[in-house]
């Protein structure tokens, strides 16, 4: 039990994919302007990054099988596309409340390297499946933490004056460094003391 | 546009980093250090210009519908080789870059120009206009690689892989290692976009008189 709480909350808070593995960076200053669609962004990326962390376990046992370790990047890419294609097909049958919710924001996630990432560090961790799994939604869950406080902290810097020249970007990134300066503090926790009571 | 134009708008005028800012993962991932910026930079180059080629050549063939999928697999046998030739020939590199070399399939600068550019222009152009835009997120990386290794470790240019120690400014124990852990690569390019978007609506100002 204590190593799958270590997984979920090391990448959420020491590993997090965004301000110290530098995962999914587009969409955390692409589509931060506001809280509701933040939150969005952050439940269909958990969604498809579970799925695919899943999945991709079992594609890459399929692929040692055959040899074909070499195809790993184009293959992954493959199955992450199809899987994100195929979420939205069901969830337009079974939920239209949620696919409304979530629609616009799903085929953007195919070119999310969160997902891509989580794939590849799965594979190389030697994670199990449960593991995959687990650490999939770990780091979409510090994902979706991070693209909330940062939607949170930009609807009020849409009111207060900023520089020209600082508009938009740059002060977006600066922002995002202050909040990695947090982060850090995490960096040396000792989870292994905290779960293993 | 003639061709020292396509060249030049991938550089300066379009910079993918600077002007259009995409592809920050791997920027601000791969920063810390010049040498890492340079390598990462020039594999982006190798499959910018390889996928432009490749998708320019068959931008009749490939159905419209299917074309996205088609473009990300063309992009990722690219990625695939520049991955394996960095693993044999530069193997401490590869391990600094780490996953974000297979993450160039991902990286939104080469599918935007396969999309915007490649699969509307002749072969020699679209490889032209990889090699600008490869070489624009180049000279972006460096420029950022350069102020954060200054900065954090005194030492400039330090290259595991050819041998070279680098060039020490100033000793060690005096730089900032805030700039080359997570924060400094938010920081600085946060600073260095300003500075840009400053000098750029200075310029405007002036031709407008």
């Amino acid at each position: 039990m204590a190593e799958y709480l270590i997984i979920i909350f090391g990448s959420i808070f020491i590993n997090n994919f965004i301000v110290s593995r530098f995962l999914g960076i587009c969409p955390f200053l692409g589509v931060s302007k506001q809280v509701e669609t933040a939150t969005g962004m952050g439940l269909a990326v958990t969604f498809v990054m579970g799925l695919a962390s899943g999945l991709t376990y079992w594609v890459q046992k399929l692929l040692i099988l055959l040899n074909l370790e070499f195809l790993q990047t184009i293959t992954f890419i493959l199955v992450i596309a199809v899987l994100v294609q195929f979420v939205e097909m069901v969830m337009k049958k079974s939920s239209p409340v949620l696919y409304r919710a979530l629609g616009i924001y799903l085929p953007l996630i195919t070119t999310n390297c969160a997902v891509l990432g989580v794939t590849l560090i799965n594979i190389n961790e030697g994670y199990t499946f449960l593991q995959s799994v687990l650490s999939g939604i770990g780091g979409a869950l510090g994902f979706t933490l991070l693209i909330i406080l940062f939607a949170g902290i930009r609807e009020r810097m849409s009111l207060a004056p900023i520089p020209r020249s600082m508009q938009g970007f740059p002060i977006a990134l600066i922002t995002a460094g202050l909040i990695s300066i947090a982060f850090l503090g995490f960096t040396g926790f000792n989870l292994n003391a905290l779960f293993n009571f | 546009m003639n061709k020292w134009q396509i060249f030049k708008n991938g550089v300066f005028n379009e910079n993918p980093i600077f002007r259009l800012v995409l592809g920050m993962c791997a920027t601000l991932a791969v920063s810390s250090a010049v040498v890492n910026g340079l390598g990462m930079g020039l594999a982006t180059t190798v499959v910018l210009v390889g996928s432009n080629m490749i998708i320019s050549l068959m931008r009749n063939v490939i159905p419209k519908e299917i074309r996205i999928p088609a473009y990300v697999v063309i992009i990722a046998t690219f990625t695939t080789i520049v991955d394996k030739v960095m693993a044999a020939s530069t193997p401490d590199l590869h391990k600094v870059l780490g996953i974000f070399i297979p993450l160039i399939v991902v990286n939104c600068i080469i599918l935007a120009r396969a999309e915007a550019f490649a699969s509307k222009n002749t072969v020699i152009d679209s490889a032209i206009d990889g090699l600008g835009m490869g070489i624009g997120f180049t000279l972006a990386l460096t420029v950022l690689g350069t102020v954060r290794e200054l900065l954090g470790t005194g030492t400039l240019l330090v290259a595991k892989d050819f041998g070279f120690s680098g060039i020490t400014f100033f000793p060690k124990e005096n730089g900032v290692l805030l700039m080359i852990l997570q924060p400094g690569a938010f920081i600085t390019l946060g600073l260095v976009l300003a500075g840009i978007n400053w000098w750029v609506r200075k310029k405007e100002e002036k031709n407008n008189g």
